[in-house]
Formats: structure tokens, sequence, C-alpha cells
């Protein structure tokens, strides 16, 4: 159990790093407190991996250091971390049994036979493992696999905090909802610092209670799952996170009005900070942004109309850029002419890529 | 349903048959026809029937003596080799570098004494081991150690085994190194967090990922080493007595310096059989790992 | 051409990879294969190729019987998993190579190249080696060098498996256009029901080497004729509960009894198995004459503007996709309410008892 402090961290690949770019992973403060089951997304590339084995100990950073609770284990090797990591191929040893696989960690660690018997059982207990605990490891399927490369890490009760490379990957879609929510379950029931890299949005959202999203090596936003939904911090995000992501069409804003081309767009907030030389461009996310029969509203091109099921989503074009928005249910688009409504509290409006907060329409600062 | 296909396979397949049959199958009948003959030359031949047989797997014969004794010695040869090779290629596989430039000049260096002709090998080691001229021989000599391989019938065996392990041991590290090579460095990692010894490394996730390529290299060095011929041949001639006449070398003393044709025809089927069945033996435990994986998979 | 595979089977040993397949594959058509690992969806499409002769059955193109005929003579282009290309290749040569080793003349090789690459938007790096570019690059490389032999027949292996997220939407969002340029039959493999919606086309739905249902997308999914394909087509996986209908009430496996409306009006009592998907199981009532199960929260999982909650009733455990953000605590009750027309109804045989026609709207 533990907390765990990044401080001034950075790492480079190449021996003498000099300038910014020659960084994998930029600057980066964070505290991951105790308990928390955090998200760690980002595209490939972005550092993500980097980061997850400087905190394991595979990696020793360039620079800063890593704190479990305030003790700097930094020079400290993997096994001497107390953490545990599940990585994105499952792996177990093939020879022995599950409750063998189960045990190893703790035979390593010359832990007496008859708890690492009980441990072995109340863990695998808590995994759904009980049936399969005789059976030989290799002949299970890859979520049994994943669940007991997870197993290893649980069955050590010193363990400071589970790491999670993309553990999903290897798994059918059916499979995927069952494996997690059963980590969210034995977060709930340990309370152990849970870290979870990947690039699917759906698995950081859903797993996380905090996702930190990271582009080109560096943070661009901490966040509920909420807040990233609702008030991306950067470009990036608002199209990183949503599906499809979000629409960013450059504008030019006077006061409390946004116009695109020549369409005006009436805000809730007014942005009277915004100075001449800045990248300005307005953010909606699709889901608030409403197709609808030609008449009021932004004149657009149907490009395309896609069923997903349980919803639809159009593709637009606005001036020949392309839009997505959704299609309510009940309402058919005759022609490629439509209108689209957008939800005036969900419009943000972002300078150099950053999000500016503005200030409510009556002149207070928000 | 699949004739087209086929036909024009079948077709193209008929020159191998032709050739395997000239080749192989004819000699093989040719050796069968003289193992049931008697000959002295001149070309006359008399029935003899199983006579050779019987007397070959008959210990208390004099064919049979001879036959038993180049048995058990060319099975202890390969036996020794087997037990130094193999324990010998895991551990120069292991010790070899992952990555960096290092990694191509040791395979190049590792592959090098495969390349030479065997009976180059027989050559470089008869004279390297010379007690006279050669520089092995001398310094143990000079080292105070009694040593003569042309006299001496351990100093012989420890002479074609110490041969055997340095032409031959750098095939099995090859292969091994292939087995490691193919592990993820996850399995590594994993290991490191579940605190697993340098020893628990190596029986929980190595030596398993290698096993395949060990029975392969077990095979193929039993194999070559059961019918091993040219290297000690040329080493020692077999000699001294008869301490290195492994049953290739009987068989070609038996056949071309005694020109006892029939005899040495029945002793090579016999000699073949057993290889024949070795590999068996080999091939169905090296099938049942591969239907134990299937098993994994499906 | 026209694809038909008339009740083609594989074998290997004892295991079945393919059983009794029967599909025709028009021209210009986009078939999506749907099911999750080890369904049988590669050896269909390898039987397809020609890569593997089919135990039984025959492979039609255009009314000939070309089964056993080896893939070089078939007019077929694959796409995997993996991204496989040339590394020594620039793009540019990568793209070219079936034209060049089929002997087409130069000028033609560059046009069909450059509007291969236009298609798949890859103009900038055709000077490039592949092993330079990005993932999402390097897999339109091989989709274009597919596209570029203007084969009859092109298999794509779940080419978007080993993509991020990101770059996974913004091919799948132009393969259709892609596709429908060209002209060929469009075999697509995939374990993701999503995938298969966003594609659409055709999606023929896979179980244990078994097609259970082929047809349009949209129509598959809505309108699935058994409760394998439901399953299949489903994610969330799909909900499912027993009703033992009698004199006019239906049982329900979670307790309760409820009276038989929608579907379960029009069917003879007997037991059945009811389906519905995530997304109409709600939290609140919206409608009168709904189901309601009273359930236990098990975990709630948030996307940001959705919530995914997974519910205990009795033995079962359902899924809900419900909108906005809903912090449920685990292990407290609550009321799941089911629109009985949106539920299918299968019976002991696992096939479609009845489903409300306007399942349609859904």
């Amino acid at each position: 159990m533990a907390r765990i402090t990044l401080d001034h961290l950075a790492h480079a690949y190449r021996p003498d790093p000099r300038s910014a770019e020659d960084y994998a992973l930029k600057e980066i403060n964070h505290v991951w407190s105790q308990g928390g089951a955090y998200a760690l997304l980002g595209p490939s590339g972005c550092g993500k991996t980097t980061l997850l084995n400087i905190i394991s100990g595979l990696v020793h950073p360039t620079r800063g250091r890593v704190l479990f609770d305030d003790v700097d284990v930094t020079d400290l090797s993997t096994e001497a971390r107390n953490i545990a990591q599940v990585f994105q191929f499952p792996v177990v040893y093939d020879t022995m049994t599950v409750r063998e696989n189960l045990a190893f960690p703790l035979k390593n660690r010359n832990v007496p036979r008859d708890r690492t018997a009980r441990r072995v059982e109340e863990i695998a207990g808590l995994l759904d493992l009980t049936r399969v605990l005789d059976r030989k490891a290799s002949n299970l399927t890859a979520d049994m696999k994943q669940k007991i490369s997870l197993g290893r890490g649980l069955v050590r009760p010193d363990v400071a905090a589970i790491l999670f490379d993309e553990p999903l990957t290897v798994i059918d879609p059916h499979l995927k909802w069952q494996l997690r929510s059963t980590l969210k379950e034995i977060h709930r029931a340990l309370d152990i610092t849970m870290i979870y890299v990947t690039h699917d949005q759906t698995e950081a959202l859903t797993f996380a209670d905090k996702v930190v999203v990271m582009h080109d090596g560096a943070v661009v936003q901490t966040g509920t799952p909420e807040e990233l939904f609702e008030r991306p911090a950067h470009t990036f995000v608002g199209h990183f996170i949503g599906s499809p992501g979000m629409n960013i069409l450059p504008c030019r804003v006077e006061g409390a009005t946004a116009f695109i081309d020549s369409s005006a767009i009436s805000l809730q907030r007014a942005y009277r900070t915004l100075s001449g030389g800045e990248r300005i461009e307005l953010g909606i996310r699709p889901e608030f942004v409403r197709l609808q029969p030609k008449g009021e509203g932004l004149p657009v091109q149907v490009r395309r109309i896609d069923d997903i099921g349980r919803a639809r989503i159009a593709r637009v074009e606005m001036g020949g850029r392309p839009l997505a928005a959704s299609v309510p249910d009940g309402i058919s688009i005759e022609g490629n002419e439509a209108s689209l409504v957008l939800d005036p509290n969900h419009v943000h409006i972002y300078a150099n890529g950053h999000l500016v907060a503005g200030e409510a329409a009556g002149g207070q600062a928000a | 349903m699949t004739k087209t296909v086929n036909n024009r396979a079948w077709f193209f397949v008929l020159p191998v048959f032709a050739i395997v049959a000239f080749s192989a199958i004819l000699p093989l009948m040719t050796v069968v026809n003289y193992s049931v003959q008697d000959t002295f030359g001149n070309n006359q031949f008399f029935w003899n029937g199983i006579g050779w047989f019987q007397d070959l797997l008959d210990p208390s014969s004099q064919l049979g003596e001879r036959f038993f004794d180049s048995l058990w010695r060319t099975l202890l040869f390969s036996a020794i080799i087997l037990m130094i090779e193999v324990p010998l290629g895991i551990a120069v596989a292991l010790a070899m570098p992952r990555e960096g430039w290092t990694v191509a000049l040791c395979l190049v260096l590792m592959a090098l004494p495969l390349l030479i002709p065997w009976n180059v090998v027989g050559t470089i080691w008869q004279v390297f081991a010379r007690g006279d001229i050669g520089l092995l021989g001398w310094v143990v000599n000079r080292l105070g150690i009694d040593y003569n391989y042309t006299g001496d019938p351990l100093d012989a065996w420890i002479t074609i085994i110490v041969m055997d392990v340095w032409h031959w041991t750098s095939l099995v590290a090859l292969l091994c190194y292939a087995g490691l090579k193919s592990i993820p460095d996850a399995y590594y990692q994993a290991a490191r967090i579940d605190g697993a010894s340098r020893w628990a490394v190596f029986r929980t996730i190595q030596l398993p990922k290698m096993r395949r390529v060990l029975l392969i290299a077990v095979l193929l060095r039993f194999m070559d080493s059961f019918m091993i011929y040219t290297e000690p041949f040329v080493l020692t001639g077999g000699g001294p007595g008869n301490a290195t006449t492994f049953l290739s070398i009987d068989l070609v003393k038996l056949a071309l310096g005694q020109f006892d044709l029939g005899k040495a025809a029945a002793m090579s089927l016999v000699y073949n059989l057993i290889i024949l069945a070795i590999c068996w033996v080999f091939y169905t435990i090296m099938t049942n790992v591969d239907a134990q994986r299937g098993r994994v998979e499906a | 051409m026209t694809l038909v595979l008339d009740g083609i089977s594989k074998k290997v040993g004892a295991s079945v990879h393919v059983d009794d397949v029967h599909l025709t594959l028009e021209r210009g058509s986009l078939n999506v294969l749907l099911g999750a690992t080890l369904s049988g969806k590669t050896s269909l499409m390898r039987l397809m190729a020609g890569l593997d002769a089919p135990t039984s059955g025959r492979v039609l193109v255009d009314g000939q019987d070309v089964t056993g005929w080896p893939v070089q003579r078939r007019s077929v282009a694959m796409v995997y998993q993996q991204f496989i290309n040339y590394p020594s290749l620039t793009v540019y040569e990568n793209i070219a190579s079936p034209l060049r080793v089929s002997g087409v003349a130069r000028s033609e090789i560059d046009e069909r190249v450059r509007d291969a690459a236009r298609l798949l938007k890859l103009e900038p790096y055709l000077d490039r080696k592949p092993l330079n570019l990005s993932g999402g690059q390097q897999q339109r490389t091989a989709i274009a060098r597919a596209l570029v032999k203007r084969a009859d027949l092109v298999l794509l292996d779940e080419p978007l498996a080993n993509l991020d997220y990101k770059l996974r939407e913004e091919l799948r969002e132009e393969l259709p256009r892609v596709f429908a340029a060209s002209g060929a039959i469009f075999v697509y493999a995939t374990t993701e029901p999503s995938e298969a919606l966003l594609l659409g086309g055709n999606t023929a739905t896979l179980f244990q080497g078994r097609v259970t249902q082929f047809g349009p997308t949209p129509q598959t999914y809505r309108q699935p004729h058994d409760l394998v394909t439901a399953r299949v087509f489903s994610d969330p996986p799909l909900n499912t509960l027993k009703v033992r209908k009698s004199d006019g009430a239906a049982t329900l496996s979670t307790g309760g009894q409820v009276p038989a409306s929608g579907p379960l009006a029009g069917v003879p009592d007997g037991e059945y198995t009811v389906g519905f998907r995530a997304h109409h199981l709600n939290l609140e009532p919206t409608g009168t004459h709904e189901i309601t199960i009273p359930a236990t929260v098990s975990v709630a999982e948030i996307t940001g503007s959705e919530s995914y909650v997974h519910l205990d009733a009795g033995d079962h455990r359902f899924v809900a996709l419900v909108p906005g953000v809903r912090r449920l605590e685990p292990r407290s009750p609550v009321t799941a309410y089911l629109d009985p027309r949106r539920l299918f109804l299968f019976d002991e045989d696992g096939r479609l008892a009845s489903a409300d026609p306007s399942q349609k709207a859904a």
C-alpha cells in the first residue's frame, strides 16, 4: 500500500539529451494517492509505457525521483519495489499449475508453506480461479491467464501498487466486460493503488477514477472521466476522448459570439481576453450537436449517416470542414441539406489548443 | 475434387522417386541380398539364409562379440557426447549477448567449426594433439602429464570427445540461442517482479521454452555421434587396438578390410534398424510434446 | 464476380474448423465475418482464398467450380492483422510490388500506385520505408497493396486489431469509402460487433465454425434469428434471463411475474429465453407496461457521457447502458426497467420465437 510520487521525472532514451525533443517523457510531477484507480491514456509513442516502466523500476529515469510513501525508490530494483505488473500478453509459467503460479512470488520470498497455501486460496477465490487451481496454466484461455498474472501480483500482501500495461489487448470483446468488472471489484475489495496504461479510451474511462491523458511525452490533462468529457483542457483531449471525438472548428470570437465563416454562434461566456495572434478554435462534442431537417441552425451538407446500433451519427460538412453530429430518434433527413443545432452549454473556445475559461456573459470573471 | 492440383504435383515428384530408387532403394536391396549370402570373392555367392544375423545377435559367437563390443563403444560415446554438449551448449547460449554488434560476432565465431569438413577436423586434431609437433600434445606433456593418444586408449577417447565437443557444441548452442531469443521480454520482467532467482528463471521460463529446440538438438547430436566415422578414423583409425573402433569403423574394417561382404551387409542392416528405432522413439516424444501444445491452443 | 461457398467444411483431425457453410458474396459487396477468436473466421477466409482446400463442399466463382484451385490461380488479395510490408522497399515500391510481379507496364504501374496512394492518403510517404511510418500508415500501405492488384476478392483478417483506438476509428471511417471505389468482393473479419456496425454492408455471424446468420448488417443486428447470433452480435454482452409462460403471465427467472405482453403475448405457453441489449435496460421508467427487475449494483463504469451499470439480479448478471454519469454505490438496490417491446424471445432450441416488429426502429 503506498502513495506514489513522481518528482520532476523525465526520461530520454538517448544518453545526452539536449533539446525537449530528445525526451520520450517530458518533466512530470504527479502524486498517485494510495488506493486510487488511475489510467494513463494516450496514443502509441506518447510515453505512457516509459512512465509505467519507470514506476515499476524496469527503466531508470534520466532525471527526477520516484517516491513510494516518501521513500526514494528511484535506485531500487524492480523486485525491491513491491509492485506487481500485468503485461499486454499473458505471462504464465507454462510448466506449473495455476496454484503453483500463484504461489511462485511467495515461494521466491520464502513465505512459510501454510501461509502461502492460505493466501493462494484466498486470491483464487477473489479471481474466480478456484475451479482451475490444479490445472496446468498453459492450457487455459487468454483471459484466465491474465487473471493468473494479476493473481501473482495480488498474492503478495505487501504489494504497493499494481501496474497494468494494456492488459485486455488479446482478450475477446465479450470477456473484456467480465475481466474489467473483476478488476473494479478487486480494486474495491483490496484497496490497492492501480495504474492502468491503455490507448483505449473506453478501458481508461471505465476503469479509472482519475485519468491522466498523455501526448508527445507530456501530460495534457488529469481529471475524472466526466471532466475529460465535459471540459477537455486541450483540443487533443477533446479529439482523443469520445468516439467520434470532439468537433474542432477554426473560428473568430468577438465577445460572446463566435463566427465560423459567416455563421454566428452565440456563446454562454464572453472571451474578451483573447489577443489577435492566437489560433482560435471552437470545440463541441458530437453528442451536443443535433442534426435537424433544413431550417433553424447552421446549414450543412450531410455526407453519411452511420447506424451504430444504439444511436445514429451523422457525418456532415460545413464550409468544407467535416463534423460529426448526433441524429435524434425519429428524425429522418431528406436529401443532403440539413441544419445543425449546437447546445451552447457545451461549446468551448480554445486558443492555441488550450481551453480558454472565458467570463460569465454579464462581465464577471467565471 | 482436388485433382487439378494434385496431378501436376505428382508429375513433379516423379523424378525424385526415380533418383531415390536409384540411389537408395537399389543399393539397399543389394545390401539385403549380400546379407543372406556368403562370398569369397570371384563373384561367387553361397546362400546363408539368416545365418549372419544369428551370429551377429549372439554375443558368444565371434562376430556377435565383435558387434556388441563396437555397439557398446558407440553407445557410450554418444551418451558422453550428449552429457557434455547439451549442458555446455545451453550454458554457452545463456552466456551469449542478446543484442548489439557482439551478437553477430558470436554467431560467426560459433558457426566456424560447423563449416569445417569432417576429415579436416580429424586432421587438425591429429596434428594438434601430437606430442612432438602438436601444440596441445606438447603443452600437455610439458605439464608433466603423460599423454599419447596413439598409444593410450583413455587418451584416445579423451581426444576424440574433446574434438567432437569442439566441433559440435556450437550447433547445440545456436539452437538453444534461437529458442531463448523467442521468449518475450515480458516473461523476464514478470519473473523479476515475482522475485525469481536466476536459477528459477532458468527452470521456469528458459528451460520450458527451449524444450522443443533441445529435443531437436539431442536428436541431431545423437544420430550424428552414433554414426560418427570420419573424424575418429582420421585421428586414431579406430585404435589403439580396437579402443575407438565404433560401429561405423568396424563396419568398414569388416567390409573393405576383410572383404566379408555378407557379414558386413548384415551388420549394416542391423545398424540401420537401430538408428531407425531410436529416431522413431525421439519422433514419438517430439510429436507428443507438439500434441500437448496443440491442446493448449485449442 | 460472385463467390459462392456451397456447404464447405474444414476438418483438421477430429476438430471441425468450418462447419457446412453456405454463403453467396456478390460483386462490390462488403461482407463482415463477426465472431470470437477461434470461431472459424480465419479458416473460412483461407478456404475462400484457396490457401486451404475444404474437406467437403464446393467453392464456385461465377458458377465455375474452383474448389482445390491454388491461390495463385485465383484473383485474391489479403491483409493481415500484423502489418506485413517489405521492410527494404519504399512505400511506393511496396504498393507496386504485386504489379511488378505480374509484369504490368511501367506507366500503368505508376498510375495505379498513385491512385491507391491517394485513396489511402499515403501520397506524402511514398518515398519512405514502412518501418519509419506509424502503425496506421503501415497498415494503409498493406491495404493499398491489396487494392492495387485489382483482385476480385480482397480478404482482410482483423486489419485494425493492432492499431491504436483512435487510428482504428479513423481508418474504419475511411474503409467503406475505399471499398466502394473498388468493386471487388471484400471480406472483413472482426471480433468486435461495433466494428461490424460501423462498416455496414453484410454481416455473417460465426460461432464454432458455423455461420449462424448472414444478411445486411443492421438487419442481422436488429433481427437475429437465434440466441447464438444475438450473443455474437452484442457488445456489451447480451443480457439473458429465462421465463416460463402460462395462462397469460410470464414468470421470470430473476423472480417475479409479469403480464405476457409484447413478444410474449403471441407465443404458446412454455419455457423461453429472453434476450435484451444493454441500452434497452433502464434505471428509470421510460413508459408504461414495463417489466421491472429488482437488482443490486455490482459495478458502475463511467465513460464520461454514459454509464455501464453491472447489475446482479438473482443468479443473473446484467449490464445496463444508461445516459449520463451515474455514481451508484456497489451493492445498492435499484430497479431496472425493460420495455417488453425491446426484447427477443428464444425458444428452448435457441431459435427466435418472437420479437416485436417495431424493433426495427430501436
